[in-house]
Parts: structure tokens; C-alpha cells; sequence
């Protein structure tokens, strides 16, 4: 017979091996992913599945001359930083003024801004795309900065202000009653207070710019695209190509995952819009 | 609601220099207005040009051409053969994919907070991390590494139990990628829906054992009511994302075969920047517009109160 405790640890190590079995079975695409990476294309293709092999880094070498992987991946950068930069300079004073001088269209204003997320990218592809194509930006990183900084300032402003709101109003009033203006009280007051909460804004915006596989498809080609896009450019079979594919999947993807696993906590707020935190 | 009680008594006197200072005291609309303007700019120029295209004659291969068609290219999207596939297709992949989404979400989060493991960091890192890689990499993997019908893990699976495995992009498209983008939502449902969890009140939890609750009776009654808000949530956000899945379909089955995994999103860009019918793709544009709309009505109706009671 088990005692009570006895059968109370039993139950938590069946849950626990429940859990880890969950666990690997949603992460193995991933963990299947970075294995074929070091595959050769006949030991990727081989059936049965190979699950061990001698690995190699071919995949990994030959990359930047088979697709000009830093071109792309230059691409990702500039327009994710760039976008991400951007859509904070616009928030941050919005949020400033929301959170610290609210009236009584502020909650209105955000539920506002959340509503034109709700506008589906479908909608307004083709408009976007014929100006785009009148101003000559198609296919440009300026473009991409543009929509992307657009598409996340909603969720940018919902999670600066719900940083802000953490903040007690006094130490603002008392900057204010020594003089600061309104620049340096947000400059020299409050940004340093906020950092930490800014900085998981930054992360989540970054996320966001670097996945975002809609307008990066549809209005880039060659020369703004970024790595969402050249992922995409491997869907048309091209003989042996799984372990090349995976390596640079591998890449594309490892730096946000990484970026991800820190910010796990910070990311729900964002991304609840300061429902959850 | 401060301001509301700060305000001066609501006679309007002329003296300009109190109301100049009250201006200065408070920056707001100067602050916000850039985005504010921005957003609205972003919203109503696409969306007027689409409302306009949409009642147009407008092929790119045949410029010049703008004739006022009135509700013509509405007829013709919605009598379309992919309208009525696009429109269930639409509909199947948004509900199939929040309702696997919430429901793992929970009952995975549950499963973590049930008992303490030797692990648990690990596995929660492991349980998110589809969510952070990009569409159209898992949309490569899951077609050549997991479903692929001859070197898939799944063909192994199958022929281990002596089936023959399945071309499952093939035959089963929309299946294949509701499972594919499922994959990358539930574990945003997992994300959230574990962070509420652990704001729950111990205390609380606690003293309902004490009384006798068994762990069905608390998870039913205690958590989740709880769990309710993070729920909308979790639905808001996913709606918002899932009507424009995209890159998924473009990458693995191209909406085929026939229509059988075709979207609006997808048909909209088929016909916009494939048969370049612009007229036409407006119109399937406002009719998603129109869709989102009706969800979102009903999601801030839900929300709304609960998002801003902070």
C-alpha cells in the first residue's frame, strides 16, 4: 500500500513525465530542424530517419555562397532595428502623454489604436502595393520600415503606457516643479526610470519585424528582401536541399529564438497588451 | 477620471491666459497627435482607395480602363469558384486553430502548474518556442522534414505501425496547415495562459483543499474564472493574425489542389497580383475587412472594459 504522501509524489512524477513528453513532442520540429542541419542532403533524405550520423558543417559553409545569406539577413536587420526605432520615437511621447496626462478620450484613443490592428493586412494590400509601386518604393527597405512601423506602433504604445503607468505620477510632478520641461522630464526622468520596460518593448517589436511574412512577401523581391523571404524562395523543390534548407533555417531563426527565451516574462504583457502580466 | 474633478466649473469665461496655462500643463494631443495621425492616415487612405478601387473597373493589363462598375466586382468575387472555399477554408482555419489553441493552451498550462518537476524552466522554454520562428520556416519544415511522404518523421511513424504513410499536403492540405499554424499559436496560448496562471492566489488555492476541494473542483471553479480575461485575450490576438494567414499557404501547398486550402488572404492575392484584377482583389479586400469587423465588434464588445480596468 502507498502511503498518502507516497502516492502524492507518484502523481507528480507522472504529471512531470507527462509535461517533458508534451514538451519534446511540440518542440521536435525545431530539434529536427537543427539535427538535419548537419546532415548530409543523402543522410537528410535517408529512410528511416536518421537520428545519428556523422555530422558535418558543409550545410553551414556553403551557405553565404549558395544565397547571399547576409544580404538577406542585412536586410532583416536594418528593417527590423530600423522599424523598431522608429515606431518607439513615435510611442514613446504618446504614451508619455496618455499615461501622465490622461483625459477622458484616453482609453477611448487606445482602444482605438488597438482597433486598426483589426484592420486585416488583406484588406489593404493592393492599395499599399499600387502606391508603393507609384512611388518607386517597391521593393525597398524604406517601404518595409514604413509598414512595419506602422502595423506594430499600436502594440508598441499599449505596452510603453502600461510600463508607465507603473511609474508614480509625483516623481514627474516634482521634476516639473524644479522647472524641467516637458523634453527633459521625459528624457532625463522618466526614460531612465522606464529602461528596463522599454527594452522589452524593443524586444518584442524586434520579434514581431523579424517574423512578419505578409507585406515582406508581397513587396519585396530581390533587393530589400529580408529572411522571411528567402525561406519562402526555397519552397520550389529544388532536388536534394532539406539539410541546406534546415541550416538556414537554423540561422534565420536562432538569434530570435534566443532574443525570445530571455524575454518570455516581459513578452506577455506586450503582447496581452498589458491584459496579463 | 481625474481630470474629470480637477476641471474648472463649466462656465466658459474668456480669460485666455488660464486656459493657455491649463494647454501648457497638459501636452497631450501635441504628444500623441503623430501617431495618432499616422494610424489614422494608415487606416482610411488604403481603405478609401479600396472602397474606390472596388466599385472600378480596374485590370492592370488593361490601363486606361476605370469605368464605373458599381457593386459588379463584388458579384463577380463572390460567384468567383474560390469564394465559397476561400470563405469556409477562412473560417475552418480560424476556428480550428483557436479552439486548439485554447484548449491545449489550457490544459498544457494546467499541467505545468499541477506540480513542481525537475525540469519545469526547461520545458516551458521548449513549450513557447515554436512561436518564435519565423512562418515561412516552419512552413518549410513541417512540409519537408515532417510531412513529407517519403523522407517525412510521419511516414516513419506510419510505416512503423504498418500503414502506408500519407502525402498529407496532397490529400489532407487544409488539415496539414491548420496543423502547421497551430503549432506556432498554441504555444502563444501556453505563453499567456501560463503567466496568468502563476498570478493566481496561492492562498486562495490552498484554503479551497483545506475545504475539501478536489483538484477537478478548483481547476472548474477557481482557475478557470480566473483564466477568463487571458482567454479573450489569447482569442482577440489570434483572430487578428489568423484571417491574414498567408505565408503558410504560399510556401507549402499554394492553396491547392483546386481551392482546397485557398483562404481569403490567399485568393485576394491571387487575384491581385497574380491575374492582376485589381477591381476584383478590392472587392474580396472589403469583404475581409468586413469579416474582421464583425469579429472585432464582438471581441471589444467582450474585451473593451476588461483591457482598460487595469
Amino acid at each position: 500500500m502507498l502511503t498518502l504522501k507516497q502516492s502524492r509524489r507518484l502523481q507528480s512524477l507522472l504529471l512531470g513525465l507527462l509535461a517533458w513528453l508534451v514538451a519534446l513532442v511540440l518542440f521536435f520540429p525545431i530539434f529536427w530542424m537543427v539535427l538535419t542541419s548537419f546532415k548530409t542532403e543523402i543522410d537528410a533524405f535517408a529512410t528511416p530517419p536518421q537520428f545519428f550520423f556523422t555530422p558535418t558543417l558543409e550545410n553551414y559553409l556553403t551557405i553565404q555562397a549558395r544565397s547571399d545569406y547576409f544580404h538577406f539577413a542585412l536586410n532583416s536587420v536594418v528593417i527590423s532595428f530600423g522599424a523598431t526605432l522608429l515606431s518607439l520615437l513615435l510611442a514613446l511621447p504618446a504614451a508619455y502623454s496618455m499615461a501622465f496626462h490622461e483625459t477622458k478620450n484616453t482609453q477611448r484613443l487606445l482602444l482605438w489604436m488597438l482597433s486598426t490592428k483589426m484592420l486585416p493586412a488583406v484588406g489593404v494590400l493592393v492599395p499599399i502595393y499600387l502606391l508603393a509601386k507609384q512611388f518607386e518604393l517597391l521593393d525597398s527597405r524604406l517601404l518595409l520600415i514604413a509598414v512595419y512601423t506602422l502595423i506594430n506602433l499600436p502594440i508598441v504604445v499599449w505596452m510603453v503606457y502600461t510600463y508607465f503607468k507603473d511609474i508614480p505620477k509625483d516623481i514627474l510632478e516634482a521634476a516639473r516643479l524644479d522647472g524641467a520641461t516637458t523634453y527633459q522630464e521625459i528624457v532625463r526622468v522618466l526614460l531612465p526610470i522606464a529602461k528596463g520596460g522599454i527594452a522589452s518593448t524593443m524586444l518584442l517589436s524586434l520579434i514581431l519585424c523579424w517574423n512578419e511574412a505578409f507585406w515582406s512577401l508581397n513587396l519585396t523581391s530581390s533587393n530589400a528582401a529580408p529572411l522571411t523571404a528567402l525561406i519562402a524562395s526555397y519552397s520550389s523543390p529544388q532536388g536534394l536541399f532539406w539539410a541546406k534548407l534546415s541550416a538556414v533555417s537554423t540561422l534565420a531563426c536562432a538569434p530570435i529564438l534566443i532574443f525570445g527565451w530571455i524575454s518570455q516574462k516581459q513578452l506577455v504583457r506586450g503582447l496581452s497588451f498589458g491584459a496579463v502580466k | 477620471m481625474q481630470t474629470s474633478t480637477l476641471k474648472t466649473p463649466a462656465v466658459e469665461t474668456p480669460a485666455a491666459p488660464a486656459r493657455r496655462q491649463r494647454r501648457r500643463a497638459s501636452p497631450g494631443w501635441f504628444l500623441i497627435s503623430p501617431s495618432v495621425a499616422l494610424l489614422l492616415v494608415w487606416m482610411l487612405v488604403p481603405l478609401g482607395m479600396t472602397i474606390w478601387f472596388s466599385l472600378i473597373r480596374y485590370n492592370l493589363l488593361y490601363p486606361g480602363e476605370h469605368a464605373f462598375v458599381g457593386l459588379e466586382n463584388f458579384e463577380y468575387f463572390v460567384t468567383d469558384a474560390g469564394f465559397w472555399p476561400g470563405m469556409s477554408n477562412t473560417l475552418l482555419l480560424v476556428g480550428s486553430v483557436l479552439l486548439i489553441s485554447v484548449v491545449f493552451g489550457v490544459l498544457i498550462s494546467a499541467l505545468l502548474e499541477a506540480s513542481e518537476f525537475l525540469g519545469r524552466g526547461i520545458v516551458r522554454v521548449l513549450l513557447i518556442s515554436p512561436f518564435f520562428i519565423m512562418p515561412t520556416v516552419s512552413a518549410l519544415i513541417w512540409k519537408n522534414l515532417i510531412f513529407h511522404p517519403v523522407s517525412g518523421i510521419l511516414a516513419a511513424v506510419w510505416k512503423l505501425f504498418g500503414a502506408t504513410p500519407v502525402d498529407w499536403l496532397a490529400t489532407h492540405p487544409l488539415l496539414s496547415i491548420i496543423l502547421i499554424v497551430s503549432w506556432q499559436w498554441l504555444p502563444f496560448a501556453i505563453l499567456i495562459l501560463m503567466t496568468a496562471m502563476q498570478s493566481l492566489d496561492q492562498e486562495q488555492k490552498e484554503a479551497a483543499r483545506l475545504d475539501g476541494a478536489g483538484p477537478l473542483a478548483i481547476f472548474w471553479h477557481l482557475t478557470l474564472p480566473h483564466l477568463a480575461r487571458p482567454i479573450a485575450v489569447v482569442v482577440m490576438i489570434e483572430t487578428i493574425f489568423l484571417l491574414s494567414v498567408f505565408a503558410e499557404i504560399y510556401t507549402t501547398t499554394s492553396g491547392g489542389p483546386g481551392f482546397a486550402s485557398t483562404n481569403l488572404a490567399y485568393l485576394i492575392y491571387n487575384q491581385a497580383l497574380l491575374q492582376f484584377d485589381v477591381g476584383l482583389a478590392s472587392a474580396g479586400g472589403l469583404i475581409a475587412v468586413l469579416i474582421a469587423n464583425i469579429a472585432a465588434i464582438i471581441l471589444v464588445r467582450m474585451l473593451g472594459k476588461n483591457l482598460t480596468q487595469q
